[in-house]
């Protein structure tokens, strides 16, 4: 068994496992750091498929960047746990959910077992790199010539989701008022942990 | 070397627990979450293809679904928050807002 086999296995297991823990935890800030764990071992495995720059800008944008968002928003809302958000749909409905994701594997299972896609070549640290693939000047020329139009609108596109994202955080001041009378209603649970403090 | 079909059938597994995660999670930043995983799941099979055909326009396609998926993430949570302040809660069944 060469190197190349030993590393492709262990990173498919850590990122099947990591992604499993992360649908099984009950508790939101553990399945984040599992989450994190996934993508590290998939990002091990677009090393293995050469294309280096794309696994340094997974760790860094979606482990270093998103995952960070996903962490700040859980410890805003301040979760421990104390919610019970257990599906409590009918069992019926509970095994339907299982057994469309078992189909959608196997019917994908088939399409990629269906030969149509070329067998020989493949990834790993040992098989033979054609010149500069997947390096950053690859990526960038490509990039910056042929993809330059979407690559400018990506810009446009980020530009929206920051002005979206800021209006529907931000406190509405002159909403804010009736919405504090309507929740007073309710036993105000945080108001009451402030008190208690 | 390994063939690529060993690493479509693990962006297959990814993207089937991300469909499982979105259909079985009552936690809305849990299915946040599995969707990202389907996301990367389709990642890999991009850079699989983009390393058997030797073309580098797949790694772009990736770089493009990280940007998307970035504006998706900041938004979303953008979302999560506001229903938070309104419904305290983070259960999927209690957001029946537009029901009707």
């Amino acid at each position: 068994m060469s190197l190349d086999v030993v590393v492709f296995f262990v990173s498919a297991i850590v990122a099947v496992f990591g992604a499993t823990m992360v649908i099984i935890q009950r508790n939101t800030v553990a399945s984040v750091l599992y989450l994190i764990v996934s993508l590290v071992a998939q990002a091990v495995l677009y090393v293995q498929l050469g294309s280096l720059f794309m696994g340094a800008v997974l760790i860094i944008v979606y482990a270093g960047a998103i995952m960070v968002l996903f962490l700040f928003v859980i410890m805003l809302l301040n979760l421990r746990g104390r919610e019970d958000l257990a599906d409590h749909s009918p069992p019926v409905s509970r095994f339907t959910k299982y057994l469309v994701s078992v189909l959608l594997f196997i019917e994908m299972w088939f399409i990629v077992k269906s030969g149509f896609f070329p067998n020989t070549v493949g990834g790993g640290i040992m098989a033979e790199q054609q010149g500069t693939f997947g390096s950053v000047e690859d990526i960038a020329t490509i990039l910056f010539t042929r993809y330059l139009y979407p690559f400018e609108l990506t810009s446009v596109l980020i530009m929206a989701a920051i002005v979206g994202a800021v209006v529907m955080a931000k406190r509405d001041r002159s909403d804010s008022s009736p919405s504090v009378r309507t929740r007073g209603d309710k036993p105000a649970r945080t108001t009451g942990d402030e008190a208690g403090n | 070397m390994i063939p690529i079909v060993a690493y479509l059938i693990v962006a297959a597994v990814l993207f089937c627990i991300g469909t499982a995660g979105v259909l079985i999670c009552r936690n809305i930043i849990v299915m946040f979450m599995s969707i990202e995983l389907m996301l990367n799941a389709a990642n890999l099979v991009l850079i699989a293809f983009s390393r058997a055909l030797n073309i580098t326009d797949g790694q772009v396609f990736v770089f493009l679904v990280l940007t998307v998926a970035a504006a998706e993430a900041a938004v979303g949570l953008a979302m999560v928050i506001t229903l938070y302040r309104n419904r305290e809660t983070v259960n999927i069944d209690r957001f029946n807002i537009m029901k009707w």
